[in-house]
Formats: C-alpha cells, sequence, structure tokens
C-alpha cells in the first residue's frame, strides 16, 4: 500500500488540476491548474523510475552493480524543459490579453471582444 | 558519397529547416529579402529531400533511421549482450509516413512562398519565419519518428510555435486570446499523451512504438493509455467534441499560418491512426474504436456544417467546414475499422487517407483566398465584401475550384476521394453515407452563398480600386488549384501509387515491426 503511494498522489494531482483547470475563470489559475498536471506526470515518471537498493549509474566506484535505469530522468528532464517553455508562453500572452482588457476573468474577456 | 546521402536524409529533412529557423534572424539584421529568400531555398531542398525519401521508401520499402549509430540505416545496437530493449531514437518512415512527409514539405513550402508579400508589413517578420520553419520541424519530427517520448517533444515543439504564430498578429486582441486557447489546449492534450507514455513505459520499460507494439498485453492500463492518446490526438486534430479551438485559431492567425495548422491537425490524425492501427494493431475491439472514430467523424461533421451555415467571418466559417472535413476522415476510418476483415474496409481506409492528402490541398486553397481578400480589401466580414470578381478574374477562378473541391464536385480531386468515402460507407451503413452526402451539399451551399456575396453582386464603393493578388501569393495557389485538378481528372496517379501503398502500410503492423526489430 505504501509503495503505492507516490501513484495515489499522482492520481489526486491530476484531478486537482483538472479542476482547477475546469471551474475557474482566471486565465492565471488555469495556467496554475495544467502546470499542477505537467507535475504531476513528472512525478508519475519518477515514481516509476525508483527501484529499491539501486544506485545512479554512474560506473565509476559504484558501490554495488544494480543501477537504476537513466531513461526516465532523462525524460522527466526534458518534460520539465518543455513544461517552463509552455508555461512561459501562455504566462506573455496572459500578459498580452491583461493589456487589451485590463482582465484576467475569461467569462468578462469573451464579453468585452464580442 | 551518394549512398551515404540517401542513408542520412529523414535526419538531413529535418536538421535544414531547423538550421534555417535559428539562421533567419541572424540573416534578418542583414536584409530582410534574403532572409525571405533563404527560408524558401531551406523549405525548397527539404521538400526536393522529402520526395528523394519518398521515392525511396516506395521502391524500396520503410525506411530506417538510427540517431548516433555507427549504422544508421540498420538497427545496430551497442548494448550489453543480450540486452534487447532499443534504446536509441529511431526514425521509421514507411509509406503512410511519406505521404504525410510529402503534404507536410508542400504546404509548408507553399506557406512560405505565401508569406513573402503576405506579412511584409509587420516588423516581427523575423520570428515569425523562425516559428514557421520550427512549425515545419514539429510536424515531421511527429510523421517520421518510431518512438513515442519523441513523437511527444515533436508534438510540443509544434504546438508551441503553433501557438505563437496564431497569436501572432499582437495588436489584437482576439488573436492572442485564439493563441492562449489553442496553446492550452495543446498542452492539456501533450500531458494526457505523457501521461499514457508513462503507462506504457512502466509496463514494458520501452518507448519505442514498434517494440512496444511487439510486447503489448493489452491490460486495463494499455486500455486507459489507449483512451488517453486517442483523446490527446483528437483534441489536437480538432474533432467535433474537442473543435472549439479551431475556428478560433483558422480565424485568427495568418492565412498562411492556418495553411500550416491545417496540416497540423493532418499530422495530429497521422498520430492517432498510427496510434491505433500500429501499436494497439490487433488488439482492439474492431466494433468499438471503430464505432468511436464515427461518432468522432459524424458530430465533426454536423458540428462543422451547422456552424458554417451561420458565420459571416469568412475565415471562421473555413475552420468550421474543416471540421466538417476531419470528420470525413474519421468517419471512413472508423468504417475501416469497424468493418475489419470485410472486403470494403480497405476501400474506406484507402478513402480516409487518400482525403487527407485532399482536404489538405482543399481547404489550404480556401484559406490562401480568404488570406487574398483580407490582404487587398482589409476585411474580414462577408459583409463588407461585394463584386470582387471585377478586379480579381483569378483568385476568384482559384476560389472556384476551392469551392467545388471541397463539396465533392467534379473534376476536382475532393470528388475523387469523396465519391470512394460515400462508396465504401455505404457498403456498411447507408445512413451513414445520407448523411456524408447531404453535409457535402450543405458545404455547396454555404461556398456559394460566400462565393455570391464576396464575389459577385454589384461592386462596391469601397472596393471600386482592389488589385488583383501579387504574384508571391498567385503562385502557391496556382500550383494548389492546379494540382487538384491534376488528381482530379487522375485520380490513379496518386491513388493506386502512393495513397494504397500508405493504407496497406499503415494496415501492416507486422511489417512495421520487422522493419525495426526484426521477426515479427
Amino acid at each position: 500500500m505504501l509503495a503505492n503511494l507516490p501513484f495515489l498522489v499522482v492520481a489526486v494531482m491530476i484531478g486537482l488540476g483538472l479542476y482547477t483547470m475546469l471551474f475557474n475563470r482566471n486565465l492565471i489559475k488555469i495556467v496554475i491548474g495544467l502546470t499542477i498536471i505537467e507535475n504531476a506526470v513528472n512525478l508519475f515518471l519518477i515514481a516509476l523510475a525508483y527501484k529499491n537498493g539501486a544506485v545512479a549509474p554512474i560506473y565509476t566506484s559504484a558501490p554495488s552493480t544494480s543501477m537504476v535505469m537513466p531513461t526516465p530522468h532523462a525524460l522527466t528532464l526534458t518534460a520539465i524543459v518543455i513544461a517552463m517553455a509552455t508555461t512561459a508562453m501562455m504566462l506573455s500572452l496572459i500578459m498580452q490579453i491583461y493589456k487589451h482588457y485590463h482582465t484576467l476573468d475569461a467569462f468578462k474577456i469573451r464579453r468585452l471582444r464580442e | 558519397m551518394s549512398d551515404l546521402f540517401t542513408t542520412h536524409l529523414p535526419a538531413l529533412i529535418i536538421a535544414i529547416p531547423l538550421f534555417a529557423a535559428f539562421l533567419t534572424p541572424l540573416i534578418s539584421r542583414i536584409n530582410g529579402k534574403g532572409r525571405n529568400f533563404v527560408v524558401i531555398v531551406a523549405l525548397l531542398m527539404t521538400f526536393i529531400l522529402t520526395i528523394k525519401l519518398a521515392w525511396h521508401v516506395y521502391t524500396d520499402g520503410t525506411f530506417l533511421y538510427a540517431f548516433g549509430s555507427s549504422d544508421a540505416s540498420g538497427f545496430a545496437l551497442h548494448t550489453p549482450a543480450g540486452y534487447v530493449v532499443p534504446i536509441r531514437i529511431l526514425f521509421e518512415i514507411d509509406a503512410m509516413s511519406a505521404l504525410m512527409g510529402i503534404i507536410t514539405s508542400s504546404l509548408a513550402l507553399l506557406g512560405a512562398i505565401y508569406s513573402w508579400n503576405f506579412v511584409e508589413k509587420y516588423e516581427t517578420q523575423d520570428k515569425y519565419y523562425t516559428l514557421l520553419l520550427l512549425m515545419t520541424v514539429g510536424m515531421f519530427g511527429m510523421v517520421f519518428t518510431g518512438d513515442l517520448f519523441n513523437m511527444f517533444v515533436f508534438l510540443e515543439v509544434l504546438s508551441i510555435s503553433g501557438a505563437a504564430l496564431v497569436a501572432f498578429r499582437t495588436e489584437k486582441g482576439a488573436s492572442i486570446e485564439a493563441g492562449l486557447k489553442y496553446m492550452i489546449i495543446s498542452s492539456l492534450g501533450a500531458m494526457f499523451m505523457l501521461f499514457a507514455v508513462c503507462l506504457l513505459y512502466g509496463q514494458y520499460d520501452l518507448l519505442n512504438l514498434a517494440a512496444l507494439a511487439k510486447r503489448m498485453d493489452y491490460t486495463l492500463l494499455d486500455e486507459i493509455a489507449l483512451v488517453a492518446l486517442i483523446g490527446a490526438f483528437a483534441m489536437k486534430s480538432g474533432a467535433a467534441p474537442m473543435h472549439m479551438w479551431v475556428p478560433d485559431a483558422y480565424g485568427e492567425a495568418p492565412a498562411s499560418i492556418s495553411l500550416m495548422l491545417v496540416a497540423s491537425t493532418q499530422a495530429s490524425l497521422y498520430a492517432l491512426f498510427r496510434v491505433v492501427f500500429t501499436l494497439y494493431g490487433a488488439h482492439i475491439d474492431p466494433t468499438t474504436i471503430g464505432w468511436l472514430f464515427i461518432i468522432f467523424g459524424l458530430l465533426s461533421i454536423m458540428v462543422g456544417v451547422s456552424m458554417a451555415l451561420m458565420q459571416d467571418n469568412l475565415k471562421r466559417l473555413i475552420g468550421y467546414t474543416a471540421v466538417a472535413e476531419i470528420g470525413y476522415m474519421m468517419l471512413a476510418v472508423g468504417v475501416a475499422i469497424a468493418s475489419m476483415g470485410s472486403g470494403y474496409s480497405l476501400m474506406a481506409l484507402k478513402a480516409g487517407i487518400f482525403h487527407i492528402l485532399n482536404d489538405a490541398l482543399d481547404i489550404g486553397l480556401l484559406f490562401l483566398v480568404a488570406g487574398v481578400l483580407f490582404y487587398r480589401t482589409g476585411a474580414r466580414n462577408l459583409a463588407q465584401l461585394g463584386g470582387l470578381a471585377r478586379n480579381m478574374k483569378y483568385t476568384t477562378f482559384f476560389f472556384m475550384i476551392g469551392l467545388a473541391a471541397v463539396a465533392g464536385l467534379p473534376p476536382t480531386n475532393g470528388f475523387a476521394s469523396k465519391l470512394l468515402i460515400y462508396e465504401s460507407i455505404y457498403l456498411f451503413n447507408p445512413v451513414l453515407a445520407i448523411i456524408a452526402i447531404l453535409a457535402s451539399i450543405f458545404m455547396l451551399a454555404i461556398f456559394v452563398k460566400v462565393f455570391h456575396s464576396a464575389f459577385l453582386g454589384p461592386e462596391l464603393p469601397s472596393l471600386a480600386k482592389v488589385k488583383e493578388a501579387p504574384p508571391s501569393m498567385l503562385i502557391p495557389m496556382a500550383i494548389l488549384a492546379l494540382v487538384m485538378i491534376i488528381i482530379g481528372l487522375f485520380p490513379n496517379l496518386v491513388y493506386s501509387t502512393i495513397v494504397c501503398e500508405a493504407a496497406k502500410a499503415l494496415l501492416d503492423q507486422g511489417g512495421y515491426i520487422a522493419a525495426m526489430i526484426g521477426g515479427a
């Protein structure tokens, strides 16, 4: 049970993120929801990579020969960089939206556009 | 020498636009025209290389490329003995990928030529061209890769550059909004995809499409992954329940970018088919997945057509018809899956794939015409347009061809693929065929209305001095129109060669696996 705790946390975080995205009208909060989902997926990858008693795959004076497969960590690093880029992109778009409409409420923006 | 060149073709097709993308800001410091020239030359080179690669694929079979391997064309792994997991990034180009590559590169080339005059008055042109090239790279990566995580990375490259380009006209609030919407939808879709990749990796320790397909047990987790993948790619391709970003993005993006977005929805559709046919293949339940696709398709057709009827903004209108056209492909492929094993299943799949090619050309041409109208008149609403046929002979002619193709009238390519779709669907279920034909008639009505209000009727005083489009915009439209008529008159030029091979390649899961890891 305890070993599955990270996966439960991932499920809860994805649920929270989706809830945040669906039930908030503030654009920044929608982006926060997306970031929570991104982090949940990264946590999922890291939790998958865990191997009991294994060491990092650095061959110089390694204490044991059971090593962790580094692929998920590499994937996580890539995913983090991509997530940063998308978040920066979305926040800069939101800044531009605020300059145009002087509000971040998605409903008010829709009304202003008409 | 030429052999080495051939071996590294897939890497070159990705590398040339990528290199040019980061070269353009530097060149534009020196000369704006020089930069446009470099972009077009880079895309032309990519186009020629793609044709060469496709030639090799169609004559010698599936093309494999392993990044960072001493023997790039083969699958030479330098791993510990007995370790069989493919860890390299592999590109696998079969007939289907080659077809998508040709569509991508030709639309990107035409979009870049079209942009020469279209975006000349914007100061941020250097960024525009960088992003356009990055978008091309993202699409090429998505259609060529044989690795799920790699596909995720290219999907994000495509989404980020695409969203930035949708929001290109930053002086308008609506375009930034459309860009944000597109970005949020694509990132959410990409996260679903990454989640599915995690689920698969957690079970099989694999990211390679072919190796995963070979080991697939179809457990509950695999089913969850399948749902996440279908959701993600259907969202990105703009199928009906998830279509809300499409009209906004198409309507607000510059016309050349709308053209690129059409290609990007096709790339997502390709990813969807690749996952369903190659990754899951025989494991899926044909009835469930087939009908899921059919329902997506029918919804897209109905929503697209009925919403397009109400639009008065020309580009939003074409955006909704693009949703409907995606519906036709989903419908045909859904029928192909649902009737798997019967005589007309392959025909439906061929029709769907043929329509991918034709839709990219038709909708692309209509967007380019809408772009010309906006460029010359500044008007986006149909009410502000009228009597343009007097001053814009060629544009009017191209619009008529696009109209006929979208509505599925001979002698255009739309007729060829839609007739095949109707035929194969009719064998499966006549009601579906009737709905599809009715929707086509509606599309004809929509575009005849547009044609009448924009090009015919009395000349508006404000539009009396409108000139014909500049050559840089006429040439891409002329090429598209010419190709459409040639395909319409001689459909077998592409159908019996390229399209049939692509359909067979998509169905041949064993062949895909064998090409990658040998001995399916």
